[in-house]
């Protein structure tokens, strides 16, 4: 039974060249679309380290949004490639530490793409509501205990 | 003037540890010449209350092994770390969890329910697991808890320096003594060993190719990488990239690649997440699709990334 007052938070990796500029196309186009997203600009979805990504699951993000340019338009010709063959790898791993998929989630954005970035917005905090809080530290701190 | 006194403990290991003191050979010799062994369990027979009644100082160091998973084990490091002025973590899983560090990976009661009712040498009809107290012929008498997940050492007590390594190898273990008798001692929290990754000292790393891409993953037990090329270059996971130096590349030169014991280099948070961004950026794939099928046939990425260091990681353990 997913929670109405669970607001998601989203933790976005977005490349400057494309989706950042996605995102900020979707403003000053005024779509709406709801307000669970953290942006993080970074020069290239490239660069997205994995530990990006657990790191801010651990520290306290429901979910992950990595975007960047679609493949073939990367700004440096096959930063976004990178992120495209670390992602599969990355969600083996998620799997192996009891963590939903759908928390994390790559897309490719271009900056004309104003609309599908709010609609990936809209479709991660409805997923994320359906599955509901990560609460990594609190589920954490029960699993080790005090010593 | 009296000879400065050690320690040595052991956690959570297999045993590996104390037998690297005696890999030592002749410098053994050197260092119970210049020192005195307070405490060592493999080796020789001391009580908790002999420990108990040291003057706080009297014991310079104390190197323990092994990682914390019982309260036993808590116990007796806490107690050990209110005796000696200097503790060293001694080898990986002290360091940062080490191979019983895996166990992070499912809960305490999977952990029980495979040893002591599935497992096929064990006949236990009555189901019975350990618990924390027994009566044996008329005397209660108590077990330590099988806590709910393994800790690295720092993660129970504070830790002045790191030795590590699976077990460490001599010619770091005789540094670190000679530098804690000589006091000439790096600052607080350092890993008493190189900091550049294992690539840089790599035997093979002239055979490095410019661009590097894997084409499918191989494993060393069923197929026989050729003794001279880099293991990343012909798809055998290497954990080099990821891992400190200062092994003396012992497991290079016998034809196995890094499994990364010595832990990442000060410069990373989390070497699982590591080893994937750099083993996943040289996958041969330019589509999805493709992505996805080579990455499915690294058979457990988890266990391969974090071999040594589940509980040092960013995520620690698996979510229940």
């Amino acid at each position: 039974m997913p929670d109405d007052r669970f607001e998601p938070k989203i933790v976005g990796f977005l490349c400057q060249w494309c989706s950042y500029t996605g995102a900020d196309l979707a403003g000053t186009s005024r779509l709406q679309y709801p307000s669970t997203l953290r942006t993080v600009k970074l020069m290239c979805s490239g660069r997205v380290d994995p530990t990006f990504v657990v790191k801010a699951l651990a520290g306290g993000a429901d979910g992950v949004l990595i975007a960047g340019c679609h493949p073939g338009d990367c700004h440096y010709s096959e930063g976004n490639y990178r992120a495209m063959r670390r992602y599969p790898l990355l969600m083996q791993m998620l799997d192996q530490f009891g963590i939903e998929r759908d928390r994390v989630r790559l897309e490719w954005i271009s900056a004309s793409e104003g609309e599908k970035f709010a609609q990936v917005v809209r479709e991660m905090t409805e997923r994320l509501k359906e599955l509901g809080p990560l609460n990594w530290q609190g589920r954490s701190a029960q699993y080790c205990g005090a010593i | 003037m009296a000879k400065p006194k050690v320690a040595f403990y052991w956690c959570a290991s297999c045993g590996g540890c104390e037998e690297c003191v005696v890999d030592l050979n002749e410098d053994i010799l050197k260092v119970v010449g210049a020192v005195d062994i307070a405490l060592w369990p493999v080796a020789l027979d001391f009580k908790k209350k002999d420990v108990e009644a040291w003057q706080p100082g009297e014991v310079t160091v104390a190197f323990i092994n092994g990682a914390v998973r019982t309260s036993e084990q808590a116990e007796w490091v806490k107690l050990l770390r209110g005796k000696c002025p200097l503790v060293v973590a001694f080898g990986s899983c002290s360091h940062l969890g080490g191979i019983p560090g895996l166990s992070n990976f499912t809960t305490r009661e999977e952990s029980l329910a495979n040893k002591y009712h599935r497992s096929p040498s064990v006949d236990n009809p009555s189901g019975t697991l350990p618990g924390l107290k027994t009566r044996v012929n008329g005397y209660e008498l108590e077990l330590p808890e099988f806590l709910p997940c393994v800790r690295r050492l720092d993660q129970v007590i504070e830790v002045d320096y790191y030795l590590p390594g699976c077990p460490p190898v001599p010619d770091l273990i005789m540094q670190a003594v000679t530098a804690i008798l000589e006091g000439k001692l790096p600052p607080k929290g350092s890993v008493l060993a190189p900091d550049k990754s294992l690539c840089d000292q790599c035997p093979r790393k002239e055979s490095k190719p410019e661009i590097m891409k894997i084409e499918s993953f191989k494993r060393v037990a069923t197929s026989t990488p050729d003794p001279e090329k880099c293991f990343l270059a012909e798809g055998y996971i290497c954990m080099g990239p990821a891992t400190r130096s200062g092994c003396g590349e012992l497991c290079i030169r016998g034809n196995m690649p890094c499994r990364g014991c010595f832990g990442p280099t000060s410069e990373s948070k989390d070497m699982g997440t590591k080893m994937l961004s750099a083993i996943g950026s040289l996958l041969d794939a330019t589509t999805e699709e493709k992505s996805a099928e080579l990455a499915s046939t690294l058979v457990d990425p988890l266990g391969t990334f974090y071999r040594f260091s589940l509980p040092s990681s960013i995520l620690k353990h698996r979510l229940s």
